[in-house]
This record gives structure tokens, C-alpha cells and sequence, in this order.
């Protein structure tokens, strides 16, 4: 199938996109010969990988807490994508057009793909899917704070594209440099695709505010209600941060929240004078002094309460998620039943137990 | 995370993606899937949505036998003291060409 793009006025690039874009290609490079890693202690030899900012591979030799911490950040992110299907697929019967309905799936689409990279890197530390998914679906683990608000109107697609996917890809960019490499190399495809996301929505909202007066007004009401939201995702300040200061020492963080975020609003005001919607906060002004514009911070009380599960739609996202896997039970047996029917029995043999250790996994 | 014991995943499966005729299959990352047929398929639906490939292998990972990161210095050191097998060893009078 192959849709006409725009029939009217093409939407511009957003403004700071392609640099972004640029640091992700970057991130590809091989990291440069480092000096020759320590060779009888395992410990100094980590140490030696992370301080010549080169890769800790699965099977490597790590401390625990750094296990622990990747699997926390790596869970928390998988969730996100997983979770994060929901808000937009609330839409996709709705879309205004055969166009924008094809894009939206192609966006959940690749929401769920990602989710996948991300279990997947996860399993390289040892984790297993099924306990992953128990962890998500008995709110052990945690997913990011705005998917837990509503997409109320059509014009919530684009705003919460263009500004939770724009902090998202600010967050997830310099993730790309992850020390753990099986984490880095599914973020440059995660970054590739999430700038389609982001892109896609501002066009949908370029498009709005080139519309009638009640497009317009939808279009403003959107970015009003999802600016704070997105604001919040970069997580509390640095002085609040539980895991920041190590996770940075260990380059699986690579900058604080309060870095992210600033450098989040810095790319989006020029976006929104494209668009030509308000950003909702009066004291958003330039700053010649700093070199940055000042904003006012989120409510962190209430990104506490969302991450608690008193958001706006908390319960409602994870009843969905638990009643999906429950509806696609029978449909895991049947392939599983399938599989032990057709598979030969030497191939099912070394192919049907799970693995045991991330030794198994050749990732 | 292994709050439970084993889990019951799906076996899982490696993929490897050819981008273009002319270059080798490289990984492109792993999935779960009850059997190769269904493998396939999701590896095309995961790694190739932007035509990123012309043809897909999927492997069973436990068939994988890798070599072990532990023992990566006395696995590989044999090559490493031997760089007479690199032309650079070899120094050359000055002026010769096309050597």
C-alpha cells in the first residue's frame, strides 16, 4: 500500500532533530583501540573497560549492583514500550484518515518491536521473558510516568508524540553509548525508528494548526495538557535521583535528569514557534546568561503519585496489559502444540529447553 | 529477577540479517519462537520493517557453541605475538615499490 504524503504544504524539519540524529550514527563508530584490558583480575578489567568508555559484553565478568541497575533500567524501558502501545492504539480505529491510521500502526508497531530489542538485551544479563512480563504485569516493575495519562482527543496523538517521543529520544540518544553493548546497539535502532515517531507527530499537529479554528484549539489544548507530563519524564532531580550517581559512574547513564530535561526545552521552544502553539508556562523565557532558556520544573509530588499508581489512568493501562496476555494464552499453547507436533524430534531436542545463563544467549 | 524457577520461554533464536546480495549475514539480535517457521516470520516482522535486509537466517541460540569470554586472553594470545603475519613487520629498503 502505498499512501500520497501530504496533498498541501510539506511540514518543516523540527529545528535540533538532525543533531541528534547525528550523535546516534556517531555512537556506531567502534570505540578506538584502548589500552590493553588487565588480565588475571576480572574486576580490574571491568573497571579498565568502563574507564576507556569501551562495551561490557554478555558473559563478561560484572559487578552485581551494575547487573542489577542494567536490569532495573532495561525492564523499566522494555515496559515503557510495551505499556506505551496503549495511548495511541486507543486511536487507531479513530484516525481521521486512511494515512494517518497507517502511520499510527506503523508507530505501535514499532512500540512493540522495541519492547522486544529490549527484552531481548535484558535476557543477556540472564533474565527470563516470562518473569520480565510477571514483574510488568504484577507492578513490581515500573514503566514510564506519562503513559499512565489519557489520550483524550484526536490531536493528543501528535502532541504526545511530539513531545514524549522528542524527551524520550533526548533520553535515549546518549544511550546509544551505553557501556553495556547489547543495551547500545538496541538503542541506535530504537533512536532510528523513534525519530519517525517523533517526526510524525509534529506533522500531525503542523497539520492541525493549519486547519480551522477548532483544529487550532484542539491542537493548543494537547500540548497544554502533555508539555508537564513530558517534562516529568526526565525522572526527579539529580539531588533526588536514587540511582543516578552510580549509574553514571558506570556510563549506563550518561547524563543527569536535570541535563536531559534542559537540554529537552531547549529544542522544543524553537519547535513550538514552528508549530506555532504556546508552551504552557508563562515563566519560559531566554536565558543569554546561562546560554539556556529557564522554565518552570514538573510537579515532582505528582510524578511520584503516577509512579506510585495514582495516575490518571494507571489501573486501567495495567488491567489492559494483564487482560491481553491472558486473551493470548491460547494462542501461545497452540503454536507451542504445533511446534512439538511438526518440529522433528532432534531439533526439538536441543531446541526445547530455554536457556540458562546468558552464556546461552550468543548476543 | 529469577523469582520463579525456569521460566517457559520459548526457545530462543538468533537472527542474522543480509542487508544487500554482496554482503554476509550479520546479527541483527535474538527473539523467542516455538518453532523455525514462526522464527522466520518474526524476525522479518521484527528486524526488517524498513527493508533493512534481503535475507534472513534464524538459528537456534542453544546450538551456538561460542567461545568463552573468560578465557578470551588464553584462547586468542597465540596470534597475538606473532605480527611477522602482518606485511608492517617488515621493514623496507628505501625506494622499492609495488611491495
Amino acid at each position: 500500500m502505498r499512501l500520497a504524503a501530504h496533498s498541501g504544504d510539506q511540514a518543516p524539519e523540527p529545528p535540533g532533530l538532525d543533531r541528534l540524529l547525528d550523535e546516534v550514527d556517531q555512537a556506531r563508530q567502534p570505540a578506538p583501540p584502548g589500552p590493553p584490558p588487565a588480565r588475571d583480575d576480572p574486576q580490574a578489567r571491568f573497571e579498565a573497560l568502563i574507564a576507556a568508555d569501551r562495551k561490557v559484553e554478555p558473559g563478561d565478568w560484572m559487578p552485581d549492583a551494575y547487573r542489577t541497575g542494567l536490569l532495573r533500567q532495561l525492564a523499566q524501558h522494555a515496559n515503557s514500550e510495551i505499556v506505551g502501545m496503549q495511548p495511541e492504539a486507543h486511536w487507531i480505529a479513530r484516525a481521521p484518515s486512511l494515512r494517518r491510521k497507517a502511520i499510527l500502526l506503523a508507530k505501535v508497531q514499532d512500540e512493540a518491536g522495541h519492547g522486544l530489542y529490549l527484552y531481548a538485551a535484558a535476557e543477556t544479563l540472564g533474565a527470563h521473558r516470562a518473569d520480565l512480563l510477571d514483574a510488568l504485569h504484577d507492578g513490581r516493575q515500573k514503566y514510564l510516568s506519562f503513559i499512565n495519562y489519557p489520550t483524550l482527543t484526536w490531536a493528543d496523538t501528535g502532541a504526545l508524540a511530539w513531545l514524549t517521543d522528542g524527551a524520550a529520544i533526548v533520553n535515549q540518544v546518549p544511550l546509544c553509548r551505553s557501556s553495556y553493548g547489547p543495551y547500545a546497539r538496541a538503542m541506535v535502532r530504537v533512536c532510528k525508528e523513534e525519530s519517525f515517531h517523533h517526526r510524525q507527530g509534529f506533522d500531525s499537529l503542523w497539520t492541525l494548526m493549519r486547519g480551522t479554528p477548532g483544529q487550532r484549539a484542539m491542537a493548543q489544548d494537547a500540548v497544554d495538557r502533555w508539555w508537564y507530563p513530558a517534562l516529568a519524564m526526565f525522572g526527579p532531580p539529580h539531588t533526588a535521583s536514587t540511582h543516578s550517581a552510580q549509574s553514571m559512574a558506570w556510563r549506563i547513564k550518561r547524563f543527569t535528569n536535570d541535563q536531559l530535561r534542559q537540554r529537552f526545552v531547549d529544542i522544543c521552544v524553537p519547535q513550538a514557534q514552528a508549530l506555532g502553539v504556546q508552551l504552557p508556562d508563562p515563566d519560559l523565557r531566554w536565558n543569554a546568561e546561562r546560554g539556556h532558556y529557564d522554565f518552570t520544573e514538573p510537579d515532582y509530588d505528582e510524578l511520584t503519585r503516577v509512579v506510585r499508581g495514582d495516575g490518571p489512568a494507571n489501573r486501567q493501562r495495567l488491567a489492559h496489559r494483564r487482560r491481553a496476555h491472558q486473551d493470548g494464552a491460547w494462542v501461545r499453547r497452540a503454536a507451542a502444540a504445533y511446534a512439538a507436533k511438526h518440529t522433528p524430534p532432534t531439533r526439538l531436542a536441543r531446541t526445547g529447553t530455554p536457556p540458562t545463563s546468558e552464556k546461552d544467549h550468543a548476543a | 529477577m529469577s523469582r520463579t524457577a525456569p521460566a517457559p520461554d520459548w526457545p530462543l533464536w538468533e537472527v542474522f540479517v543480509r542487508a544487500r546480495r554482496g554482503l554476509a549475514h550479520l546479527h541483527a539480535g535474538s527473539l523467542h519462537a516455538p518453532d523455525a517457521a514462526m522464527a522466520l516470520r518474526n524476525a522479518r516482522d521484527l528486524y526488517t520493517r524498513r527493508s533493512e535486509g534481503v535475507s534472513l537466517w534464524v538459528v537456534p541460540a542453544e546450538t551456538i557453541t561460542a567461545s568463552d569470554p573468560q578465557d578470551r586472553d588464553a584462547f586468542l594470545d597465540p596470534a597475538a605475538d606473532k605480527d611477522y603475519r602482518l606485511p608492517g613487520h617488515f621493514e623496507l629498503p628505501e625506494g622499492v615499490q609495488h611491495l
